[in-house]
């Protein structure tokens, strides 16, 4: 395969040097003069000097027959238009573009391109799961089908322990998947007793995530913990 | 007409003056607080005395555009010194805000051409430069050979 990655900050280096242990064909494309004489001690023919929001560098580095764009810039309009270019003049068949402002999320998606990798988001979300009394870890977006897995670790004062999987009152919207149990997984059924330690694994429509807090939050207040 | 006009440098703030003289409603944009000062110059009275109106913001934000009054804008003028940034908020114009009228400021002549295609109603200064330097070169030459 032949990726083109634009930008050889930490993750654009780190990345190319990645792909090409994996055997795939890379050029990494960078527009500071300097950051691109250090890269090229290492990667040599592999990186070129250029600002790729220039459609002639995009060229020189064969964007006609790339497989793939990762555009991991640390600015989010170049990511863009980029990703844009690649996809809507070249055809590029897959493009992945960092975003590194979490808000302009929905700028790249209105210009269609996703998937989009945000740091910010991965760190906020390795945060509350590494922070338990948070208690609900967003796993995945599912951004195109329109919904979300989350993970919930039942606490000593949560609501549904003790109960029947079948007798709660699971929002509309929402299932659960399956049953993390001293290191086992399984899919719960209705007759599953839920156990103080559990780990919970629910799909469910965007915004249910309240609805779900608040059923396995602890009981009395209905909400799950403080929110860290 | 209510014209909406992100980035208020040398063009913006000229454009601005010109729309407001021929009695349109003109709203600017700039992160820069200190471009409001280049808005008025030549102007008898304050920016806003003469019923202009300015934020301070960047053309990517949402809440900036918004309170700029994009919403009810009839025309949007992308004039920033990045063609970056004015080739994605026109598109957020268009696509978002339905502005009818969108004019992107983009200085690289193969993105312009290429987004001109795409529906991007764009001005090249580089294209109109490099033109006109191209036929006042063609038109003296004759003279110098004659």
């Amino acid at each position: 395969m032949y990726i083109i990655v634009v930008g050889a900050g930490k993750v654009g280096w780190n990345l190319t040097r990645e792909l090409l242990e994996k055997e795939h064909e890379v050029t990494v494309i960078e527009s500071n003069r300097r950051r691109y004489l250090t890269v090229e001690q290492e990667l040599e023919h592999n990186v070129q000097y250029g600002d790729a929001s220039e459609l002639w560098v995009l060229e020189r580095a064969g964007i006609q027959r790339a497989d793939m764009v990762i555009a991991v810039t640390g600015d989010d309009e170049d990511n863009m238009l980029i990703c844009q270019v690649a996809r809507e003049k070249y055809l590029v068949g897959q493009v992945i573009a960092r975003v590194n402002n979490p808000r302009n999320r929905e700028h790249f998606e209105l210009l269609g391109i996703r998937p989009t990798v945000s740091a910010t988001d991965l760190i906020l979300r390795l945060i509350e799961h590494e922070v338990p009394e948070y208690g609900l870890v967003h796993l995945l977006d599912l951004q195109e089908e329109q919904l979300e897995i989350i993970e919930m670790l039942l606490g000593q004062d949560c609501g549904v322990t003790g109960r029947r999987v079948g007798d709660l009152q699971m929002p509309d919207g929402s299932l659960l998947i399956s049953v993390l149990r001293d290191g086992k997984g399984f899919v719960p059924s209705a007759d599953t007793v839920l156990e103080v330690g559990d780990e919970v694994l629910a799909v469910l429509d965007p915004g249910k995530e309240d609805d779900l807090k608040a059923l396995f939050g602890p009981a009395g207040n209905g909400a799950l913990g403080n929110g860290g | 007409m209510f014209i909406l006009i992100v980035g208020c440098g040398r063009v913006g703030s000229s454009v601005a003056r010109s729309m407001l003289r021929e009695g349109h409603e003109v709203s600017c944009l700039d992160e820069d607080p200190e471009s409001h000062a280049r808005l008025e110059v030549g102007l008898e009275k304050s920016w806003e005395d003469l019923g202009g109106q300015f934020t301070v913001g960047a053309g990517l934000e949402t809440d900036a555009l918004v309170a700029a009054g994009i919403d009810q804008a009839d025309a949007f003028i992308a004039s920033t010194d990045g063609d970056n940034t004015n080739i994605v908020i026109a598109q957020i114009a268009q696509r978002r805000y339905r502005v009818p009228t969108v004019i992107a400021r983009i200085l690289d002549p193969l993105r312009a051409e290429w987004y001109q295609r795409q529906g991007v109603h764009t001005i090249c200064p580089t294209r109109v430069a490099i033109d006109m330097l191209e036929s006042a070169v063609r038109e003296g030459a004759p003279r110098e050979a004659a």
